[in-house]
């Protein structure tokens, strides 16, 4: 089998650059895909885990599920919030929604 | 014990003799006291105007308020005098009066712990003698004050003050204690001060007021000190338990003084409170006030002068005498220092006086030098021991002396009426309203129109009285004749005689102070007759010098009746009351008046304890001679000087040609007032004003309190810092503080969504950097 460090590791990798993204994209739509990225590297994480460490307790594939459902659901709303954004400030840059600032 | 008891209880009485009075004096003051308000410069205040004044309402006894306080006045005096009768009357019935039995009562009045100290009333002999004098004289004057005070603008306060006056002099008599006699003696003080001022707008008449106060004050602080040592030694003041007991006389004589070693406690004491004696009755040095006194109304000087305060001086003496004796035994000629103090300062200063009062143009300056003399006569009598003889002259002296000075006071009267009569006819006619409520004594005429001002006192411009005077004259005659001791038919005589008598006594036996004290005394009795004989000649005799003495008179009415009067009722004493003193062994009076001994003399004697009690003189010519000499000679003497070629207006008087340099010297009473200015007077007001007023309480007092000032200043400052920099920096530098942080701090909010996240992560690592180091995996990790 292939050792378990090298799945952790992939998914730090890809965690670590949809971090990168996250935190440094200019458009929000790419930092949404950053934070796809780094969901996904956290269900790497947990397959790996279960498959390696308790395969048979399912709560290790039940629990993937419900990241996968989630991601997908915070996607749909992210997109929406985007789209929202948009048509108030015809803009999707993050950096220039700054209402909030002191 | 109710009403009855007490009133009927003679031994209660007496509390109830100054009480008429003094009730009056509160009476007057609060309730009849009634004036209305005048401008100052009207002619119904006239002679009292002040430029201090300026033209504002000042306050006239209205009518009502003089008849009320007339009435008010006169009924407390008259009440003092029929107990004062009352009471006299059971002392008389009494056998024996003073050896064992006295009247009195006595409350306890100030309990001090241990014991208690008693105030009370006692009535013996010498009391009781007093008791005779005192208010039938002080009723006189009361009674004379009426008419004499009647065109005053105050006479209202003027009865309240005398009747203030005659309580505290009863009180002083019929007290049984030291203390008692005090009070009565300073509130006398206090009113003599309030009287001789009574004009007091007049600046002569305020500055004699306290020339009389500070000076009688001097004394009472001495006396004061002799009472406080007395109480310390005895733990009493009560006259019985000191003066009657031999014990206690005996151990005050044989204890050494505290001062002064040489001296035993009895002389110490006797020593102050003689002392007081010498201020209150006016002897050297302290007799400068009196004469000046003669600045109050005449009422006051006949009731200062004759009648009570100078008389309570005598009588604290005559009273305090078994003290002053006490060691000693001035019958045989061994006189204790007390004793011969009284001698030698009583003879001295009767001749002093009288060598003055020879001097005097002011008819009533000879009366005050002439009491002063007498005086000195009483104090040189107890000197040497003859304490009956200096009772004796005490009363008789009273009689004739307040008759004297009321008598005066009508001739002074009566040549005011006469200069405003001058005035009038020379049609001086200012405010013709004015002239028929004329203005009184001594202020002079303050108007601009007639220049000399005309001194209605002075003899030299009086003259001829008798003519339009006459009671006047006559009773004025007596009362002189009876000052001079003209033989054998007035009071005066006996009294002096018995004195003189007494000092001869010992100059037989050879005692030093009794023959001093004779031969002073009889020159001053030949003076004494001389002057009286001068006055009289230079008021009464001859022709009127002035026109103003042309017209003196009394007038009729009220005014003239309330004046002659009391001056007839004295004069009748001023005869008689001698006759109840002549020695049994006198010719021919002696069997006549004391058949079996002499009265006054066996009822007073009893106030002594029986040792002390002088012994019944022999009769002896000598002094009689003496007496009758002196008295004619004095009498003679002025005759032939002032009645005989009486003095004409215009001429001088001839003593001034006899006494030659002599006169200027007596004429200013041998400069002692300067003296004393130069000495005393000027060097206090200097400490006064520069010592106590600008350094003292001006940079002392004041300097501390200003000082404490600027400390309390200096304070509030410091803490107005405080406030500023300490509570107003603090708690407005936090506020601030914190608003410079957040101004700071909040620009860490930018909005940027991305910025936060990039914190998040951030803060997530350092979060899991201590949880591995904490559960040591970063050492695991390093190492395995």
């Amino acid at each position: 089998m292939v050792p378990l460090w090298m799945f952790l590791a992939v998914a730090a990798g890809v965690f670590c650059i949809g971090a990168y993204g996250v935190l440094s994209r200019r458009n929000a739509v790419a930092i949404l895909m950053g934070v796809e990225l780094m969901l996904n590297a956290v269900n790497i994480n947990l397959i790996a885990f279960w498959r390696y460490v308790e395969p048979l307790n399912m709560a290790g594939q039940a629990f993937a599920a419900f990241v996968f459902v989630i991601a997908a659901a915070e996607a749909a709303v992210g997109l929406a919030i985007i789209i929202s954004v948009y048509r108030s400030r015809r803009s999707v840059i993050v950096e220039d929604v700054d209402m909030l600032k002191w | 014990m109710n009403v009855n008891d007490l009133v009927s209880n003679v031994n209660f009485l007496p509390w109830l003799i100054p009480v008429g009075p003094l009730l009056a004096f509160f009476v007057i003051t609060l309730v009849t006291n009634r004036a209305k308000m005048v401008v100052a410069t009207s002619s119904e205040y006239a002679d009292h105007n002040h430029p201090g004044y300026m033209g504002l309402r000042v306050p006239v006894s209205s009518v009502s308020g003089r008849i009320l306080s007339i009435t008010v006045g006169l009924s407390g005096i008259i009440a003092a005098w029929l107990i004062s009768l009352t009471v006299v009357g059971q002392a008389l019935a009494v056998e024996h009066l003073g050896e064992s039995e006295v009247f009195g009562s006595t409350i306890p009045w100030m309990v001090t712990g241990i014991s208690t100290f008693n105030m009370g009333v006692l009535v013996d002999p010498l009391t009781t003698i007093m008791l005779i004098m005192v208010p039938l004289a002080c009723t006189m004057i009361f009674i004379y004050a009426i008419g004499y005070m009647a065109a005053d603008a105050r006479q209202a306060r003027f009865f309240a003050l005398i009747s203030l006056f005659a309580g505290a002099m009863l009180t002083l008599v019929v007290a049984d204690n030291l203390l008692l006699l005090f009070v009565g003696w300073e509130v006398m003080g206090l009113c003599s001060y309030l009287l001789i001022g009574f004009w007091f707008e007049k600046e002569s008449a305020y500055k004699a007021a306290i020339k009389a106060f500070t000076t009688t004050r001097v004394a009472d602080v001495i006396m004061m000190l002799g009472i406080v040592y007395l109480y310390m030694m005895t733990g009493t003041l009560s006259f019985r338990d000191i003066l009657h007991n031999e014990v206690m006389l005996s151990v005050l004589a044989n204890t050494p003084a505290v001062l002064f070693g040489g001296l035993s406690a009895a002389s110490l004491i006797g020593i102050f409170l003689i002392i007081g004696t010498i201020g209150k009755s006016a002897q050297f040095p302290l007799h400068v006030w009196l004469p000046d006194a003669m600045e109050g109304p005449t009422p006051v000087s006949a009731m200062i002068h004759a009648a009570a305060m100078v008389s309570a001086g005598v009588y604290a003496i005559i009273r305090m005498y078994p003290l002053f004796e006490a060691g000693g035994n001035p019958h045989h000629g061994l006189l204790t220092p007390p004793l011969m103090l009284m001698a030698v300062v009583g003879s001295f200063t009767a001749l002093f006086a009288a060598t003055i009062a020879v001097a005097q143009n002011d008819v009533k300056k000879v009366l005050a030098y002439s009491t002063i003399s007498q005086l000195g006569f009483m104090m040189a009598a107890l000197g040497i021991g003859a304490y009956i003889a200096a009772a004796f002259h005490l009363i008789t002296h009273a009689f004739f002396k307040a008759l004297l000075f009321m008598a005066s006071g009508s001739v002074i009267h009566g040549m005011e009426h006469g200069d405003h009569h001058v005035q009038h006819a020379h049609g001086h006619g200012h405010d013709d309203a004015a002239h028929d409520a004329h203005a009184h004594d001594d202020h002079g005429h303050d108007d601009a129109h007639h220049a000399p001002h005309f001194d209605p006192q002075d003899m030299l411009n009086m003259g001829g009285l008798r003519k339009t005077m006459p009671v006047t004259f006559i009773t004025f005659l007596i009362g002189g004749l009876s000052l001079a001791g003209f033989p054998l038919i007035t009071a005066g005589f006996w009294s002096k005689d018995e004195i003189l008598a007494d000092a001869w006594k010992g100059l037989t036996e050879g005692f030093g102070p009794h023959a001093l004290v004779f031969v002073l005394l009889a020159v001053s009795a030949f003076l004494t007759a001389f002057y009286t004989m001068r006055q009289i000649g230079l008021t009464f005799w001859g022709e009127a010098r002035t026109e103003q003495a042309k017209h003196a008179n009394l007038g009729q009415g009220i005014v003239s009746f309330t004046m002659t009067l009391p001056l007839v009722i004295l004069a009748f004493f001023a005869i008689f009351a001698g006759f109840v003193g002549v020695p049994p062994t006198f010719p021919i009076f002696g069997s006549i008046f004391s058949p079996s001994e002499n009265p006054f003399f066996e009822f007073v004697k009893n106030t002594l304890l029986s040792e002390q009690q002088p012994g019944e003189l022999t009769f002896a010519w000598f002094p009689v001679l003496t007496s009758f000499t002196v008295a004619l000679g004095g009498l003679g003497l002025g005759y032939l000087m002032y009645w005989r070629k009486p003095l004409q207006a215009g001429e001088t008087d001839p003593m001034v040609k006899i006494l030659g340099g002599l006169y200027p010297i007596l004429k200013n009473k041998y400069y002692i007032d300067e003296v004393y200015v130069r000495v005393f007077v000027k060097p206090s007001q200097v400490f006064a004003s520069v010592v106590v007023v600008r350094f003292m309480d001006g940079r002392i007092i004041d300097g501390i309190l200003h000082g404490i000032a600027r400390v309390f200043i200096w304070i509030g400052d410091f803490l107005k810092l405080l406030n500023m920099w300490l509570i107003d920096g603090v708690g407005d530098g936090i506020p601030e503080y914190v608003a410079a942080f957040g101004a700071y701090f909040r620009r860490f909010q930018t909005g940027r969504v991305q910025q936060y996240l990039l914190w998040v992560a951030i803060a997530a690592i350092l979060i899991a950097l201590v949880f591995a180091a904490s559960s040591g995996w970063l050492v695991q990790a390093s190492g395995g």
